[in-house]
């Protein structure tokens, strides 16, 4: 169907009282950006709703777009005709004949008078336009409860809102509204899935990957920037971190206490993340811990490890199980890329029997047996590299182009 | 020389001979190696998969990468039997498939299998309704082709797809697509098809590739046992200047269909009507059939006789299907289409191409008129 206009719902930002207006104004600009690639496209504000009029660009194409975006709750397509009743009936006739309902289709019609000098009221305008409709598709079946179609009908001064379908959007907060933090983002099915969620929560979010060449492949720092770069589609962009690690890591592995390295390492990373956060001004590091998954993170080890920063740790996934991760991992687009069986230095010299239960002053003393720690911490964020990704960005890591497009 | 055996092989593009080359030289690391060779292979293949998936309109985890044809629908087959076997052991198929199909399917009957071999009409096509009516509670697979190898009859796969769906919406569809890819459109959602098989050779691409297409959801017990390769349906290292190739012949292809379907189908129609005319001449392709491929009869003479003639004209042409082309037996497929014994054992293949043209199909009929003429006295009445 040739749609004229989308409408958009709010989501609970609308609960906001005197900051509401700064949510608004969030969530438009980051609409706005994703419209920049609908060039025919131009929004409109109304208390509580937002209007985008298509102007001949593809309603499902743009509704996709906009799914994704933060802060969003619905978006119904929308065809628009002037307030008479004649007009009215034939839009909405016209709408019911794009849908090419089924034999037996339930349907129902809700009109709405918003403008009230309007000469019908809603309910006689719900048998005005039944009447008709029903005449023109006997195929239809009145149906009040749950019909399959719901003709709405919505009743402005300067126009009528013809509409039946209500896209779901993801909901949450707009984009950077909540602040920004740093997510410690590994190869894994976990911590991409734990930046969406802070994402979603209106958080700005900046990715700290650490990289320990040459035990690891490039292809391992590629896989994760592919993975932040499917985090960019929810926000327009993701800056990514790149810190190298192979000798704050190494360093670990020669002080004879192999059961403590992962417990060691998680510290430093938490270290190095906050000096990075402190840099750019964030305000809390975000995990994809989730309790008792693994050594690191049963609670005991998340006391040693998290008494390394004095941020916050915000830890969407704790509580979550790993079939429900799986499945936001899935639904966001990283799954298969988090499943690549590439070596990271999370799981790099892994020992046979980490501790699940670390003791803070046994950490303390090895951390300060380290000749030079704090500056093999400092060294490693001087040499960190930062990229910017976008939903477009094409990610080649040191490598030269090894496919000749001419091939195909 | 002029060579009129599409069917059975295709010259390839000179574009896919030197990707192959290309590729061959430069990467020779195993896809399965987690070095950079082995990326760069591994890499290869993926874009080599996203680029046929494109060509048929499905995604790129529903393309198995085989070694051709009959891998591809003995995978399909066998595959499925073995996969749904406690679904239930019935399997319905048609008389006029080609041997990769029609032996698989004779092979199942040995270890416990029904299979319904359903017949076709005077034209090589099968009613949809012979499939509402022959599909079961316990049937598994339902397997057709979509264009006949031997006389390019066309089956009505969008109604004999409703069909099956409807009979038995848990019954894997399987069409062998091979005939049919770069010739007419393909349509698998149409089709509700759950399997499609295609082979690179017979759309100009290299020997020894193919694809199978499995639809989301589709289980197939492998036939190889070995690496994980293929998302561990098909064990093998993979051919990875094959495929690549095969991608590229796949795309040029798929985007050459519709001038193919107006050349080549516009030098049919006028090989048709010089059959039609000339009176010692049967023609058993239907001018609804495929634009490549033209079957026609001798009554009364070897097929081989008149093969051999045209050869010496500098044309070849093939005897039935080249995979059962010396076996000297009448041709299965015509005599389920109904034809006579003397028919079926005197029927000579034309198929071609987009590299044939005009001039050379006059050759061709110069030399069809000349080999019928010297052939006609020699022509012995009721000859098998």
């Amino acid at each position: 169907m040739k749609y004229d206009m989308l409408m958009i719902r709010y989501g609970e930002l609308t609960l906001k009282g005197k900051n509401r207006g700064r949510f608004e104004r969030t969530v438009l600009k980051h609409v706005e950006s994703v419209l920049s690639s609908f060039p025919a496209a131009q929004t409109q504000t109304e208390y509580g709703r937002l209007y985008i009029m298509l102007n001949g660009e593809d309603a499902a194409k743009v509704s996709a777009e906009l799914k994704k975006i933060f802060g969003l709750h619905s978006i119904s397509p929308v065809l628009v005709c002037p307030s008479e009743l004649d007009q009215i009936i034939e839009t909405s006739t016209s709408f019911i004949r794009q849908l090419a309902p089924a034999e037996g289709t339930t349907f129902k019609v809700t009109a709405r008078r918003v403008w009230k000098r309007f000469p019908h009221s809603s309910h006689e305008m719900n048998h005005l336009v039944g009447a008709p409709v029903l005449q023109e598709f006997p195929q239809l079946k009145i149906s009040m409860k749950q019909p399959e179609i719901e003709l709405r009908i919505e009743i402005r001064e300067h126009g009528t809102y013809i509409y039946s379908e209500v896209i779901h959007g993801v909901g949450g907060f707009p984009r950077g509204s909540n602040g920004k933090a740093m997510l410690l983002l590994s190869g894994g099915i976990d911590s991409p899935v734990a930046g969406y969620s802070g994402m979603r929560r209106g958080l700005e979010v900046e990715c700290v990957h650490f990289f320990s060449y040459p035990f690891t492949s490039p292809k391992a720092k590629e896989k994760v920037l592919e993975l932040a770069k499917v985090l960019s589609g929810y926000t327009g962009s993701v800056k990514v971190h790149l810190v190298p690690f192979t000798d704050v890591q190494t360093s670990f592995t020669t002080v004879g206490q192999d059961n403590l390295i992962i417990t060691l390492m998680r510290r430093s990373m938490l270290r190095i993340a906050t000096k990075l956060a402190e840099r750019q001004g964030a305000l809390a590091l975000l995990t994809g811990d989730s309790l008792g998954q693994v050594a690191s993170q049963t609670l005991q080890s998340m006391n040693v490890i998290g008494r390394a920063t004095d941020l916050p740790i915000l830890r969407p996934l704790i509580t979550m199980d790993k079939n429900e991760i799986v499945d936001i991992a899935q639904k966001i687009g990283t799954y298969d890329l988090s499943i690549l069986p590439y070596e990271d230095c999370c799981t790099l010299f892994v020992p046979k029997s980490p501790t699940t239960n670390p003791n803070l002053h046994v950490v303390e003393r090895v951390e300060a047996s380290i000749p030079n720690l704090e500056a093999m911490l400092e060294e490693a964020v001087k040499q960190t590299e930062t990229v910017v990704l976008r939903p477009d960005s094409v990610i080649e890591v040191d490598r030269e182009e090894t496919i000749d497009e001419n091939w195909f | 020389m002029l060579y009129w055996d599409h069917a059975a092989s295709t010259p390839p593009y000179d574009e896919v001979i030197q990707t192959m080359a290309d590729v061959m030289r430069k990467h020779y690391g195993n896809p399965s190696s987690i070095h950079r060779m082995g990326e760069d292979a591994a890499k290869l293949i993926k874009r080599a998969r996203e680029v046929c998936a494109a060509s048929l309109h499905v995604t790129p985890s529903e393309i198995i990468l085989t070694s051709g044809a009959t891998e591809g629908n003995n995978l399909a087959i066998k595959g499925t039997a073995l996969q749904y076997a406690s679904r239930g052991k019935h399997i319905v198929t048609t008389r006029i498939e080609h041997p990769s199909v029609y032996e698989s399917c004779l092979e199942l009957e040995k270890y416990g299998y029904e299979v319904t071999f359903l017949p076709v009409d005077a034209n090589g096509r099968v009613n949809p309704d012979e499939f509402a009516s022959a599909v079961r509670k316990d049937t598994i697979l339902v397997s057709v082709m979509h264009v006949n190898n031997e006389t390019g009859a066309v089956q009505p796969l969008v109604e004999i797809g409703e069909a099956v769906k409807k009979a038995n919406p848990l019954a894997v569809f399987h069409i062998d697509g091979v005939q049919g890819f770069g010739k007419l459109p393909v349509q698998l959602k149409e089709w509700k098809a759950d399997l499609y098989t295609l082979s690179a050779h017979k759309i100009r691409g290299p020997k020894g590739t193919g694809v199978l297409y499995k639809r989301e959801g589709i289980t197939l017990h492998p036939l190889l046992s070995g690496g994980k390769q293929e998302a561990g349906v098909r064990a093998g290292t993979e051919n990875i200047p094959g495929f690549v190739a095969m991608a590229k012949a796949m795309r040029m292809a798929g985007e050459q269909t519709e001038t193919f379907m107006t050349e080549v189908g516009a030098l049919r129609d006028e090989l048709m009507a010089w059959i039609q005319k000339t009176p010692c001449l049967e023609l058993n392709s239907s001018p609804k059939g495929a634009p490549h491929i033209v079957n026609v009869s001798f009554p009364g003479m070897k097929s081989e006789v008149l093969l051999h003639s045209l050869e010496e004209h500098g044309m070849l042409v093939s005897t039935k299907s080249a995979c059962s082309s010396k076996i000297a037996e009448p041709s299965r497929v015509l005599l389920a289409m109904g034809r006579s014994e003397a028919s079926a054992s005197s029927a000579i293949r034309i198929s071609m191409g987009l590299t044939h043209s005009r001039e050379d199909l006059r050759r061709l009929l110069a030399a069809l008129e000349s080999a019928v003429k010297r052939l006609e006295p020699l022509r012995q009445e009721g000859l098998n």
